[in-house]
């Protein structure tokens, strides 16, 4: 069992309040500079596209996880960040200016998009960004003097001050450095007055309204954010895959992103990095055990897609609050360990928020 | 001058027949919306998996026609029924977003297990009207496209009959409308709920079955399910005769869209459609002025 006890302000504020945690993100920390030493090549570059899936999946969790707005495009975010930086590299802008540049033109689209998007909720939110994600991806296929269109877009070396940052491992650092500062950066954000504003809003609109929160601007202000840290991992996105096309952004990879939110677990930051990390290690796990699987099964490509069905449909039934609700509930039972009870997490009933009039 | 208006009528003779499956789609997915309020990502897979289903009766087994839709259209409302009492009903009461994660995750697995099982190939079967045609004055009408229109009029037409003028689909629209009281009455609710998610089950077999052989049968046969929502959204979301004028008016607005302007709007025309009724317009042709408790 462990009580809090605060003996200074600090102890109230700090984002790491006990010596276990801070062992614990040391350690981790620790490992993730020296892994690219230690592991093979072929995993160095997986994980860097890890690290850039989880960029976009906490740009994502901002926008469903904390203010409740479901987006199902946004790829679409991820392919403007992507083609705005290689477009912007090949007019010789340099790497850091480039990428931010990037993310705020992705933001500002962000914010053409979110400004309607006041107007529409739920569901038809959902829609609207599905087709938005489509429209997108047509554009880009037939805009062919800036995008390549169909034929494909190379992307320039990432150069840092002369040096080049497109080998594995040099790569590998950039992604982890921007992940932590991404991460970092919405810890701290979620958990200001943006951050409870954003959960206000979510829970309920109205309280949050009568509360005195500027309802509209705290949902487009989510929207700017989101496809700012999109437009981001849309930038490394593009160094990691070299050659960009728009069947890379196609409808898949925005269902894939709020796949790895929803199993992560909505509303929490961690959920979104435990969600990316199933999601896109899941392909390479697949791969991996189809030799172990009978013959007739596993020379059919359609396993992949169905395994990310399974996976979905097994935590939408099981486990709603994802990982990180069963993490919680491990680390409960750890903590309060003789005195864990079954029913603690226990649902509470709900019942359906109708949409209908009466 | 009169080569004009024949070519716009040709256009909307084409249009209204791929029209009448937007149509069709978009009826499967008011009928369930309503009945559940859950936004069926799943419709378009049904409607794949059943094309899929039907080549193996018709091509696969050598059955005949009629009677493989017969059997298609059964096994696709029986895989619906048990989708909405095994799998929908576990999250009633839980919000919107997951029937939506729910049913992509099923769309998702619908998909896999039929490529896994038919494999990736576009295919074809023959129908009854394959490459007939009729000439009507000056226009030319492929036989397949006065099927599909008739068979999307006569569903329709069974459908409005059932729904007001049997007791059953009295009963479907009093849950629909407030399941609470509807049981009350003595109405079996879960029942009901999944009957209707078993006709629209077995109305998306019936558009894969009339798709397929305008549009080769394929697993990317499920796209049609995000222009059907467009059709939805046009006619007003949750409006039943708007759908259906929803759809028609889309497949309408494709054709002259692919004819009049340029390369590429063919395709994207009905998800500007969709974004643009949405924020213009939301209540779209037929909606109900609905406004939302707080």
């Amino acid at each position: 069992m462990r009580f809090h006890f605060d003996i200074s302000y600090r102890d109230s504020h700090s984002l790491l309040r006990y010596r276990a945690g801070q062992l614990a993100y040391a350690v981790l920390v620790l490992a993730l500079l020296v892994a690219p030493w230690l592991l093979p090549k072929y995993y160095v570059g997986e994980m860097s596209y890890v690290f850039i899936m989880c960029i976009a999946s906490l740009g994502l969790m901002v926008l469903v996880g904390y203010t409740g707005q479901v987006s199902l495009g946004h790829a679409a975010f991820l392919a403007i960040g992507a083609y705005t930086h290689t477009w912007l590299l090949a007019q010789g802008v340099p790497l850091l200016l480039s990428m931010g540049l990037a993310a705020s033109f992705t933001a500002a689209i962000g914010l053409v998009i979110g400004l309607p998007a006041i107007r529409v909720s739920g569901l038809y939110l959902a829609m609207v960004t599905l087709a938005f994600a489509i429209l997108t991806e047509h554009t880009i296929g037939h805009w062919d003097s800036v995008t390549g269109g169909f034929s494909g877009l190379s992307v320039g070396k990432p150069l840092l001050l002369g040096f080049d940052l497109s080998a594995l491992r040099p790569f590998y650092y950039l992604c982890l450095a921007v992940l932590v500062l991404v991460l970092l950066g919405l810890v701290n954000l979620m958990r200001s007055q943006t951050g409870r504003a954003f959960r206000g809003v979510r829970d309920s609109e109205a309280a949050a309204f009568s509360l005195g929160i500027w309802v509209a601007g705290y949902k487009v202000l989510a929207f700017v954010l989101s496809a700012l840290v999109m437009g981001l991992a849309g930038a490394l996105l593009a160094h990691h895959v070299r050659f960009l096309s728009p069947e890379g952004f196609a409808l898949i990879l925005s269902l894939e992103l709020v796949l790895m939110v929803t199993i992560g677990g909505l509303g929490s930051l961690r959920g979104a990095i435990f969600g990316a990390i199933l999601i896109s290690m899941l392909p390479t796990f697949i791969s991996r055990i189809k030799p172990m699987l009978p013959e007739q099964i596993s020379r059919q490509f359609g396993l992949e897609i169905f395994v990310f069905g399974l996976v979905l449909a097994l935590f939408v039934l099981f486990e709603p609050k994802g990982i990180n609700g069963r993490w919680i509930k491990f680390k409960t039972f750890l903590e309060t360990f003789p005195l864990y009870r079954q029913d603690m997490f226990k649902r509470g009933k709900t019942y359906m928020k109708s949409e209908r009039y009466k | 001058m009169s080569a004009d208006i024949a070519q716009v009528l040709q256009l909307a003779i084409n249009g209204m027949a791929i029209g009448a499956i937007y149509a069709l789609v978009a009826l499967g997915l008011v009928l369930t919306y309503k009945a559940t309020e859950v936004l069926n990502f799943a419709h378009g897979d049904v409607l794949m998996a059943s094309s899929f289903v039907g080549w193996g009766l018709i091509v696969g087994l050598g059955w005949p026609f009629w009677l493989a839709a017969l059997a298609t259209v059964a096994i696709a409302a029986a895989l619906r029924w048990l989708i909405d009492a095994r799998v929908m009903r576990v999250i009633v009461g839980q919000p919107q977003f997951a029937g939506v994660m729910l049913t992509i995750a099923i769309a998702f697995m619908l998909r896999g297990l039929v490529s896994m099982s038919f494999g990736p190939e576009s295919r074809t079967y023959p129908t009854p009207w394959t490459n007939q045609k009729t000439q009507l004055g000056t226009l030319v009408i492929a036989d397949l496209s006065l099927v599909i229109i008739a068979a999307a009029m006569l569903i329709t037409l069974v459908l409005f009959w059932f729904l007001r003028k049997t007791a059953l689909g009295v009963a479907i629209q009093a849950a629909s409308q407030n399941q609470l009281a509807a049981y009350l009455n003595g109405i079996r609710v879960k029942r009901l709920t999944s009957m209707v998610w078993a006709i629209s089950g077995g109305i998306a077999a019936v558009c894969g079955l009339l798709l397929a052989p305008i549009a080769l049968v394929d697993i990317g046969l499920w796209i049609v399910v995000l222009k059907a929502l467009a059709a939805v959204v046009l006619g007003g979301f949750g409006s039943i005769p708007g759908a259906i004028l929803g759809g028609l008016l889309l497949g309408v607005i494709e054709q002259f869209a692919g004819v009049y302007l340029p390369d590429g709007f063919k395709d994207a025309m009905a998800y500007l459609v969709l974004i643009g009724v949405l924020i213009l317009w939301p209540r779209g042709l037929l909606g109900e002025a609905h406004g939302r408790r707080v």
